[in-house]
């Protein structure tokens, strides 16, 4: 009975998200701006929502409940800093410079507008093969994810693959059609009704439970008393730092986030939504990670280690089952509609920035359109194909599947590493090609190398491990694209072509 | 354009909303208030705080290190 509820309610969801996306095609376009970045027309709200839904969906629900049940409620800070506090400082110091350059300029991708600056094609397709290298393997997860809980839900009636390729085929069809407007309008949709349902679920456990939130509080007295002082093994001040840290950088350079800060209709709007923004994770972080650690209180159990959730336990325990499954298919959609703006920005990734440029100049803006929608497909069905042979037997440790599936888990720090060269490149003159160029691709070498290579012990030290003194690996990673950026500019000297007034001059002619 | 003293200040105000969003001075604390972690309650009101700073920093300093730049036009911007 659950699961014809749940399936019944991801079916609804997806019909309301087509149809949205039918009345977003009405009113689009056809150039690639439009298709990209809804012509740069968002209203705060809108914008928010997008960029809450596209980032924090799946996670809220699964990853981050799960972390506080197993560990206590810390990741609440830890996601409080990474998002509220620092992606929020970022939000001003990348986006509105980048938003603001988008203006002038009309950029569209983060890849378009460095290599405008630095009059350089190869830096432009560098960016975007950077970025297209850890997108695909975490689009892939998602389908993956998707897949797997959709074969769950149905009791293997629907085998992973046949979940996997439904789940694709509607993202196609609809991203194809909708586009960016289309996309956000569902997202914003489904961000409120997120925020709503974490709430009403942390409302209803807190009435359902006998004695409330003393028994709770007994219970976890009497289990994991540890809980509730600051700090554990897991929770040190370093490794908090690291995730916050890493995190937010690679969120801010994420495509699809990254992209949102061209799509903002006005300055209006992108002060509102970061003065917002600390307020919104608070609201949805609080709820949704004091469930998961309230379920160790109340002696529940999941096996995270085996990929069970501890969300669906609590609500199936003190909610009414229409609720959870409401709760849970809302998850699973909230899943899709992270990939399906991950689809549009790999594909403007790939069609401006690799196959325009590179491969043929002289693209119509009607034709670059076409291509942008066919790109989504052709993306879709790769990570699909991709997923697919993944998930049939081919996670044997070291084979091409197990190291995707890895590079899709290390995609954050990976992102990471791409922040500070373009922040050195947005704020200081003296950037040259080849210290942007060096600034790239030096950190992100270092950074497989240690995810990837075997441990190497060299005397009282261990080479490519992935913490050192505490500290994740992908911090010393950023501070050494940072030295690298600078230091290569210094030495190097700019090359004709390069324009250093660029991200400078003319921004306040407003 | 804010003075310059204010866009140090505002530099300062950055840097402590991300220093003290975890309350590193309640480590190892486990005092209660209303059912939850007192250093629970001490984030939700920075999260809170810091929202009222971001709001104000839009609305009087808007602009700095970014819109101010600009060698040809600084001195006759109002």
């Amino acid at each position: 009975m659950t699961a014809t509820l749940q399936l019944g309610i991801i079916v609804a969801y997806l019909f309301i998200a087509l149809g949205v996306g039918l009345l977003a095609y009405r009113l689009t376009e056809r150039t690639a701006e439009d298709f990209y970045l809804a012509s740069r027309t968002f209203g705060t709200v809108v914008l928010l929502f997008t960029v809450f839904a596209t980032l924090l969906s799946a996670f809220t629900f699964f990853g981050g409940p799960d972390t506080s049940y197993a560990f206590g409620p810390e990741w609440i800070l830890v996601m409080g800093l990474m998002d509220g506090i620092i992606f929020a400082v970022l939000w001003y110091v990348v986006g509105y410079k980048q938003w603001l350059l988008g203006q002038r300029h009309g950029y569209v991708t983060l890849g378009e507008m460095l290599g405008d600056r630095f009059g350089s094609t190869g830096v432009r397709a560098l960016v975007a093969a950077v970025s297209l290298f850890w997108l695909f393997p975490y689009v892939m997860l998602q389908q993956i994810g998707a897949g797997g809980a959709l074969s769950a839900l149905t009791g293997g009636t629907f085998p992973f693959w046949a979940g996997a390729t439904l789940i694709t085929a509607f993202m196609i069809l609809y991203v194809v059609l909708a586009g960016m407007r289309g996309i956000a309008w569902t997202d914003t949709l489904q961000g409120a009704f997120m925020l709503v349902m974490v709430w009403a679920a942390m409302l209803w456990v807190l009435l359902a439970v006998d004695g409330g939130i003393t028994t709770i509080n007994a219970g976890l007295e009497a289990t994991r008393p540890e809980f509730f002082a600051l700090g554990s093994d897991f929770y040190t001040p370093a490794n908090m730092l690291t995730f916050a840290i890493s995190i937010a950088f690679g969120v801010a350079m994420f495509p699809q986030v990254n992209q949102r800060f061209f799509a903002a209709s006005s300055e209006t709007v992108l002060k509102r939504s970061f003065a917002l923004w600390p307020v919104l994770v608070l609201l949805l972080f609080v709820p949704a990670f004091l469930l998961g650690t309230w379920a160790t209180g109340l002696g529940l159990q999941a096996d995270i280690g085996a990929g069970e959730s501890i969300l669906p336990v609590i609500l199936g325990e003190y909610t009414p089952a229409w609720f959870a499954a409401l709760v849970i298919a809302g998850a699973i959609a909230a899943m899709m509609s992270s990939s399906d703006s991950m689809l549009l920005s790999g594909s403007s990734y790939f069609t401006r920035d690799i196959y325009r440029p590179v491969l043929d100049a002289s693209l119509s803006e009607r034709r670059e359109d076409l291509l942008a929608r066919v790109g989504v497909a052709v993306f879709a069905v790769a990570a699909l194909a991709a997923s697919i042979w993944a998930e049939a037997g081919a996670f044997g440790s070291g084979s091409v599947g197990s190291i995707l599936v890895t590079i899709g888990d290390l995609a954050f720090g990976g992102f990471a590493q791409l922040a500070l060269p373009v922040i050195v490149a947005l704020y200081w003159r003296r950037t040259t090609r080849s210290g942007i160029v060096a600034g790239i691709l030096v950190p992100q070498v270092v950074y497989v190398g240690f995810n990837f290579l075997p441990e190497v012990p060299l005397g009282p030290v261990t080479l490519f491990t992935d913490t050192y003194f505490g500290w994740g690996v992908s911090i010393y990673c950023m501070i050494l694209g940072l030295l690298v950026t600078v230091v290569v500019s210094a030495v190097t000297a700019r090359s004709p072509d390069e324009d250093t007034d660029l991200y400078f001059e003319g921004l306040s002619a407003d | 354009m804010v003075s310059t003293a204010e866009k140090y200040g505002w530099a300062v105000v950055f840097a402590l909303l991300v220093t003290f969003a975890i309350p590193w001075f309640l480590w190892g604390d486990s005092r209660m208030a209303l059912g939850l972690p007192v250093w629970l309650w001490w984030h939700i009101g920075w999260m809170v705080l810091a929202s009222a700073a971001f709001w104000t920093f839009a609305n009087r300093a808007w602009g700095i290190g970014i819109t101010d730049t600009d060698s040809t036009t600084t001195g006759d911007h109002a």
